[in-house]
């Protein structure tokens, strides 16, 4: 059995063996994942030692006292949150073997070709088309949207319609795209901000083998929730200290900056300051719920509140700042790798966070999936369910 | 960053809550709280002496010792919880919880003994708007009798005990029969308030005041965010409950998305409530951070209790208007718990001293 005190022996002999301080970054964490140590709850042979989930804070806990270097998780999120479970769930062994090791270790970025102008809130409506060819292979057309990372990923999952005789959710498949494919074009979507964090995705005749296949053709919607659950968990669980969040920077300015105080900003700024300690609690009691393996759907609404808070937040900050709020950092359009929503200036949060309310699951759609799911309360009324996707309105 | 707090319900407190929710629906069913608020007798003393005769719960904050449970302010959330479910007319909050922490910073062994038992009802003479640290009312002190007249006090009409402050810095215990108690009309039914005159009453001074009284309504502040807890579940359960049923233009109510949303927000109130109320407690459990937790938890709870029963009655249109519904019971306490223990405004004024976001 993998208890504390095994990983504990285990990364002690990892760390005998690669001494961080002598080994260079991605040996050290390929030595890692070889180890089995990368995520512990994932199969042996797979970086993993089929440990319990819960554990991982034990290893992680002894290298960062050891000084190891990690992977970055920041920069490869798309691929370790959402890639890595849905290929450990759906892919074929050897489609494991080819693709966790460089995807965990950082050599491959991925990003998520799901989004289509056509198909925001509605992502089963999505018309990128796949189409077989008498090899087996398929043959690729259509946009992708709101893709960030494209223009430095390796690979996408991606989620293209390979029957429009049937109903949406019916005709979808699941593939692993190669981004360095001559047919995949990637341009840089400026936002609000003045940069671009995402990109639009055309893809022209792009050939997909069936070896990158994830799931069976036309199970491509189920393969998704995968995804897309394992999305909504990485959002749920994070662990903040008190002004952790949003109201952090501006929280700081008014201590700092008296002379931009006024009676209606102080009884504003006390009221979001309480409700997003109020959120902080919320998203507390959420991990530790899940650490206590009691469902809680908590997670569902903490989007909604973040989104919320960020949005008013923020707000309120570049009205503190009076005639410097009238300023703006930089509007230089860039194609940043990492994406900060505290970073930057006051201004650069307010115009950020109102994608917040927005990527991941608009809040309005949020709204109906707690009404319908915690609640119980009827669903929307469908016109599309048994109706062939070709013959959808659009 | 210190640790974090427990927010969960252990094993032992959900069977606590099933246990009062049970008792609760044996005494407490709505058309009968409704007709007692109507009677002379408002309060349920049958349901007080179950709950603290038959179950104890009015000892969980006294130690064995003393003839109580030796429990805590998390098992007194629960109960808080289930009460504020119910609206209860008993005086549990008053009496086992912000009188009986005046007592333990008193020391008074003899009166937590009683009130710990429930046989006697304690309430500390401090009108129900006050928040902790908030000056107090005192009545003077006459050739070592007490004169004068202390008005809002909560609970006063079922009161054994009242813990009164004076003006030379006492808090002295009164017996109820020496003091004049007069109803007042009271915008909550189910917890009303009354007049205390004191005319050369005799009192048994039992110590300093001032810690007591700040020590019992700063429990009482952070616990009654459980009871809004209560309440606010209440009305969002039962409102869903309802508009599930309720059909019009051939549909369930429930159905509408103007609805389904207003709905998932309150959920949403309610689930970040129920944070910062078990937040509370258990800070007043543990003693860690307990000044911000208590007014972290004020500061939040009423707007949402309120909107809960806000929103319980316009969802349930006429009905949720009528006197034979009881929505309005919960609309009543919700308001006036928005006031009890110092209004949200006093809270986020006393979180900007301690977290340092100073007034300009």
């Amino acid at each position: 059995m993998t208890d504390a005190a095994e990983l504990k022996r285990r990364t002690a002999e990892l760390l005998a063996a690669h001494p961080p301080a002598d080994t260079a970054t991605t040996d050290f964490l390929k030595a890692r994942f070889d180890a089995g140590l990368a995520w512990v709850h994932f199969p042996e042979g797979l970086g993993g030692l089929g440990a319990p989930r819960s554990l991982q804070a034990v290893v992680d806990a002894e290298l960062a006292a050891a000084g190891a270097p990690d992977n970055d998780p920041r920069r490869i999120g798309i691929g370790l949150g959402m890639a890595a479970p849905t290929i450990l769930r759906y892919g074929t062994e050897e489609q494991k073997q080819r693709f966790l090791r460089p995807l965990w270790v950082g050599e491959e970025v991925w990003c998520q070709l799901f989004s289509e102008p056509g198909a925001g809130s509605d992502l089963a409506a999505l018309g990128t088309r796949a189409v077989r060819e008498d090899g087996g292979g398929w043959v690729v057309n259509g946009q992708k949207v709101w893709t960030s990372s494209a223009h430095v990923a390796r690979w996408a999952i991606l989620i293209a319609r390979t029957d429009p005789e049937v109903p949406k959710h019916a005709g979808i498949t699941y593939f692993l795209c190669d981004m360095t494919d001559p047919g995949v074009e990637v341009r840089p979507l400026r936002q609000i901000t003045g940069e671009a964090e995402f990109n639009e995705v055309f893809l022209t005749d792009v050939r997909i083998p069936d070896s990158r296949r994830l799931g069976e053709v036309g199970d491509g919607w189920r393969v998704a929730q995968t995804t897309l659950n394992n999305e909504r968990v990485a959002i749920g669980g994070m662990r903040l200290p008190r002004e952790g969040g949003m109201i952090g920077p501006v929280s700081k300015t008014w201590r700092e900056r008296p002379e931009l105080r006024t009676h209606d900003l102080h009884q504003r700024l006390l009221k979001l300051w309480v409700e997003a300690e109020a959120a902080r609690l919320t998203g507390e009691r959420l991990r530790q719920q899940l650490v206590a393996g009691q469902p809680g759907y908590e997670g569902s609404g903490m989007k909604l509140a973040f989104a919320r808070l960020n949005q008013e937040i923020s707000g309120l900050e570049v009205e503190l700042l009076g005639a410097e709020g009238l300023l703006y950092d930089d509007w230089t359009m860039r194609r940043p790798e990492l994406v900060d929503f505290t970073g930057r200036e006051a201004g650069y949060r307010y115009l950020r966070s109102k994608g917040n309310s927005i990527e991941g699951g608009t809040s309005e759609v949020l709204l109906n999936i707690v009404a319908e799911r915690v609640l119980g309360l009827p669903s929307e009324p469908r016109t599309d369910k048994d109706v062939a996707w070709k013959d959808l309105a659009r | 960053m210190s640790a974090q707090p427990d927010l969960l319900y252990s094993e032992e407190e959900e069977a606590l809550r099933a246990a009062v929710r049970d008792l609760l629906a044996d005494h407490c069913d709505a058309p009968g709280v409704i007709a007692r608020t109507e009677s002379d007798a408002p309060h349920d003393l049958a349901a007080w002496k179950a709950l603290s005769d038959g179950m104890g719960l009015a000892g969980l904050l006294v130690p064995e010792a003393l003839g109580g449970q030796g429990a805590g302010h998390r098992e007194v959330a629960v109960v808080l919880e289930e009460l504020g479910r119910a609206v209860a007319p008993v005086p549990y909050l008053t009496s086992a919880v912000v009188a009986t922490e005046a007592l333990l910073a008193l020391g008074d062994e003899e009166l937590l003994g009683r009130l710990a038992s429930g046989r006697t009802i304690g309430v500390l003479a401090v009108g129900l708007h006050t928040a902790p640290g908030a000056a107090v009312q005192a009545v003077r002190v006459e050739g070592g009798l007490l004169q004068g007249e202390l008005s809002g006090i909560a609970d006063a009409a079922v009161a054994d005990v009242l813990l009164v402050p004076a003006d030379d810095g006492g808090l002295y215990a009164v017996d109820a029969a020496a003091a004049t108690v007069t109803p007042q009309v009271s915008l909550d039914l189910t917890r009303p308030l009354a007049t205390v005159t004191l005319d050369g009453a005799p009192g048994r001074r039992l110590g300093e005041a001032e810690p007591a009284v700040r020590r019992g309504l700063r429990a009482g502040a952070g616990l009654l965010a459980s009871e809004q807890l209560g309440l606010a579940d209440w009305a969002l359960t039962e409102t869903v409950r309802y508009l599930k049923e309720r059909k019009q233009f051939n549909r369930p109510v429930g159905g509408f998305q103007a609805i389904k949303h207003r709905l998932a927000q309150l959920w949403l109130e309610v689930v970040n409530l129920r944070a910062v109320a078990r937040g509370a407690a258990d800070a007043l459990a543990s003693g860690a951070d307990v000044d911000i937790a208590v007014a972290v938890a004020q500061a939040y709870a009423a707007a949402v209790a309120v909107h809960a029963a806000e929103e319980a009655l316009q969802l349930h249109a006429g009905i949720g208007m009528t006197w034979e519904h009881p929505i309005h019971l919960y609309l009543k306490r919700a308001k006036a718990d928005s006031i009890a223990y110092g209004s949200a405004g006093a809270h986020r004024a006393a979180v900007a001293e301690l977290v340092d976001l100073r007034a300009p």
